[in-house]
């Protein structure tokens, strides 16, 4: 430990001693009630403190993590595109490139539920019941050939699961392992050899584009061709206006507001493409799962082709309860609980959809 | 969400694309330059020299001028499997001085940047203290006040640049960082205010903060910190923080990685042991090379970096004075000094302090040169106060191996051609 270290500990330490005993000097704030505390305080440490009474099976997780987590996660906890893999990696630390899962890296299951429960499914935090966390934690676990088939994670059995890389951790240990970069640095002659060129970042290429000076000009004219832009579409307006008769601003631009918890997943307007949801240019008056490209559920798919189309009626149902109106639905989303919202955001994928 | 630190496969194409367009700036000879004609910025009538400009009531609250559109934030696609959840980039190649203006910022959600109104804040205070407390915003307002200034840098700064040059822009390199004037009030008052005796003894008790958004970013802090300097900030530059870096309200921890600096922070837990949460286990961890993995790596090492020229501020005038800059910084302390090296770290010459370094705030560097034309391959090294010296990344290597993602403070490497351009390299 470094003397600059000791120092610090030492200035915090004689500071505890000069804190007042007593509490609530200013006399600011509240009383927490103790609902209030159970309703925030949810995090798990790695001795089991903070985890919920509950259970739940490989068997149930692997239906709970399809529905929820497989779109990005994949069906067998291999990841989608860039999205975490969590399963598989074993024994590849000490590699180029490891690759850190859940099984291969995480010391301590604590954090998998505590993260799980608090975070995910992405888009759709804090709506899954503990059972079912515990279900895709056993299913987790399961994907890494930590247990088998027929286990049951329980508060019970959670900390007899062994973690393989529980070990495989040390204490930041810089002011040891790198005492050496605290030296009297070289100012001449520091290089014996001559001075070459053994890497370059254009060969790699894969800084975007737009990075800088070459992007001034472009970027200069952009904000002066705005108001062109605003003229020029001030007549073909009009004719929009009409077909929007039927389309209240308000709710629209009320829509527009609520929309921003389907962004994670959707994207509307100019240049929408598909992410881990399908783009919604266009949505309405379309039959169900019919945007070319993308990998919808087949319940989805086959209500399409059964000639069902999102109208009010049938949009309305689905954001209500997404899971009920079609089974299988690959989106996690767990609803919107307005009327107003529903309609708001109706009026806003019309909007996207002339 | 997993940030991805391997580059695409090279384009050799786009490469050559690049060499061949531009030639920066044409060279003029040494000396005070005359002119043949002269110049009709001057000897003719300009419209704004006639005319007359915006009211004061155009703007109410400004944004830069036009012409200064390209001094942005930028992101990197392939980093992050979603915007909602990734990074971007501060414009360091093209800011000065050293405090960061919050427009442009670098931003790093985990769940994307929410909106939470003041009158819906609220921030608790529980778990081993002798009063757990609800406190709104405006009670936090009437806490003793602090301003300090400290940078903020992301663990994964330089992250993607461990095994080998990829990125080619200081913006990209080492744009994970910002430096803000922070008000708020300090944690101590508020632990205080809640009371630390059912604590017992404080030098084994840590905190663990969470944030309001989804991803609510839990990490441990251990109690010496958090009674050191951390703050309760709600304002950064004099105004209320932007949305993308916690508004209401968000922790400062001087020194320590901007991932501890929980957003929209809702809940302070005094605890007996650390959580061990997803950020402090699976991710912010550093991976040596034979696979055992440091932990609580908290206080970001000194470190600098060159921002003018660079890959994306190329020399643009002729030979002779040059002005070379840069940003400096510890986690540990002041910055008492930093070098600057023309040939690739063979020789080295002292820069000048803009002023006097801060504790765990950017420090601005100068060195007053003239170039004639000269390749360089341009370095800059940065001593903090306790002593440390700024590593090559060949010494780091040494120690860590390659695959730590997180905590990369080499010495970047900058070729300056003779045509002004600069390009992100590597050097023996």
């Amino acid at each position: 430990m470094s003397k600059y270290r000791n120092l610090l500990i030492g200035t915090a330490i004689a500071a505890f001693a000069a804190m007042p005993a007593a509490a609530g000097q200013f006399g600011l704030g509240r009383a927490a009630l103790p609902e209030e505390v159970a309703a925030w305080d949810h995090d798990i440490s790695p001795d089991g403190t903070g985890l919920p009474v509950g259970s739940g099976s490989v068997e149930d997780g692997e239906m709970v993590f399809s529905e929820n987590c497989a779109i990005c996660h994949g069906e067998f906890a291999e990841g989608v595109d860039n999205w975490p893999k969590l399963a598989g990696g074993m024994d590849t630390l000490d590699r180029k490139d490891p690759l850190k899962t859940v099984g291969s890296y995480w010391p301590y299951l604590s954090t998998t539920y505590d993260y799980v429960r608090r975070s995910m499914p992405f888009g759709a935090a804090q709506t899954m019941s503990d059972d079912d966390v515990y279900a895709i934690v056993a299913y987790i676990l399961y994907s890494n050939d930590l247990v088998e088939d027929d286990f049951v994670l329980s508060n019970e059995n959670f900390l007899e699961v062994q973690m393989p890389n529980a070990e495989g951790f040390i204490v930041d240990d810089r002011e040891e392992s790198e005492k050496h970069f605290w030296t009297e640095p070289c100012m001449e002659n520091c290089k014996e050899h001559e001075v070459k060129i053994t890497m370059r970042a254009a060969v790699l290429d894969v800084t975007p584009d737009h990075g800088g000076e070459d992007m001034a000009e472009e970027a200069a004219a952009e904000p002066a061709a705005e108001p062109a832009k605003e003229e020029a579409a001030a007549e073909p307006a009009k004719e929009e206006a009409k077909q929007e008769a039927a389309l209240d601003p308000a709710l629209v631009e009320a829509g527009e507001k609520v929309f921003k918890k389907c962004k994670s997943c959707h994207q509307v307007g100019d240049g929408a493409k598909n992410k881990t949801g399908p783009q919604l240019n266009h949505v309405m008056g379309r039959v169900l799962g019919a945007e070319d490209g993308f990998k919808y559920s087949k319940t989805m798919k086959e209500m399409g082709e059964a000639g069902t189309v999102w109208n009010d009626e049938t949009m309305h149902a689905f954001l209500t309860k997404p899971k009920d109106f079609v089974s299988k639905t690959k989106m996690s989303f767990a609803g919107l609980k307005s009327d107003e919202d529903i309609a708001a955001v109706i009026a806003y994928l019309k909007s996207h959809s002339q | 969400m997993t940030v991805r630190f391997k580059g695409k496969a090279p384009s050799r194409r786009a490469f050559l694309k690049g060499t061949l367009a531009s030639t920066a700036g044409a060279i003029a000879g040494a000396g005070a330059a005359s002119a043949a004609t002269p110049d009709p910025l001057i000897t003719e009538k300009q419209s704004w020299a006639m005319g007359t400009g915006d009211g004061v009531d155009a703007t109410p609250y400004g944004l830069p001028i036009q012409y200064e559109g390209d001094v942005i934030r930028r992101n990197v696609e392939w980093l992050t499997a979603d915007t909602i959840s990734s990074i971007n980039f501060s414009p360091i190649h093209a800011l000065d001085g050293t405090i960061t203006p919050q427009g442009c910022a670098f931003e790093r959600h985990h769940s994307g940047a929410i909106e939470l109104k003041k009158e819906d804040y609220r921030l608790m205070i529980n778990g081993l203290v002798d009063q757990e407390l609800i406190f709104t915003y405006e009670d936090l307002e009437r806490f003793p006040r602090v301003n300090k200034t400290f940078f903020l840098e992301c663990a994964a700064n330089t992250g993607m640049e461990w095994a080998g040059a990829q990125l080619n822009g200081a913006q990209f390199t080492h744009g994970m960082i910002h430096n803000m004037e922070y008000t708020g009030v300090s944690l101590r008052t508020l632990l205080e205010e809640a009371g630390l005796g059912k604590a017992g003894d404080l030098k084994d008790k840590w905190i663990y903060v969470e944030g309001a958004d989804a991803s609510s970013n839990g990490r441990s802090i251990p109690m010496e910190k958090a009674l050191d300097d951390v703050m309760i900030a709600f304002k950064a530059n004099g105004e209320a923080l932007r949305k993308e870096h916690g508004y209401p309200v968000r922790l400062v921890v001087p020194g320590w990685e901007g991932n501890m600096w929980v957003k929209w922070l809702r809940r302070i837990e005094v605890t007996d042991q650390a959580v061990e949460s997803r950020e402090e286990t699976s991710k912010y961890t550093d991976t040596l090379e034979n696979g055992t993995s440091r932990k609580w790596t908290w206080v970001m090492d000194a470190k600098s970096v060159v921002t003018s020229p660079s890959p994306q501020s190329p020399i643009k005038h002729g030979h002779g004075p040059l002005v070379i800059t840069g940003l400096a910084w510890s986690g540990r302390g002041a910055i008492t000094r930093v070098d600057v090296s023309k040939d690739g770290g063979k020789t080295w010459e002292t820069a000048r302090l803009a002023n006097p370094g801060q504790p765990m705030a950017l420090t601005r560097f100068y060195l007053d040169t003239t170039w004639t034309g000269e390749e360089m391959l341009l370095q800059s090294r940065a001593m903090d106060e306790t002593g440390y010296v700024q590593p090559t990344k060949h010494m780091l290597r040494e120690v860590r191996g390659e695959n730590s993602i997180y905590h990369n403070n080499c010495i970047q490497t900058w070729w300056v051609k003779a045509n002004g351009e600069a390009e992100n390299v590597e050097v023996s």
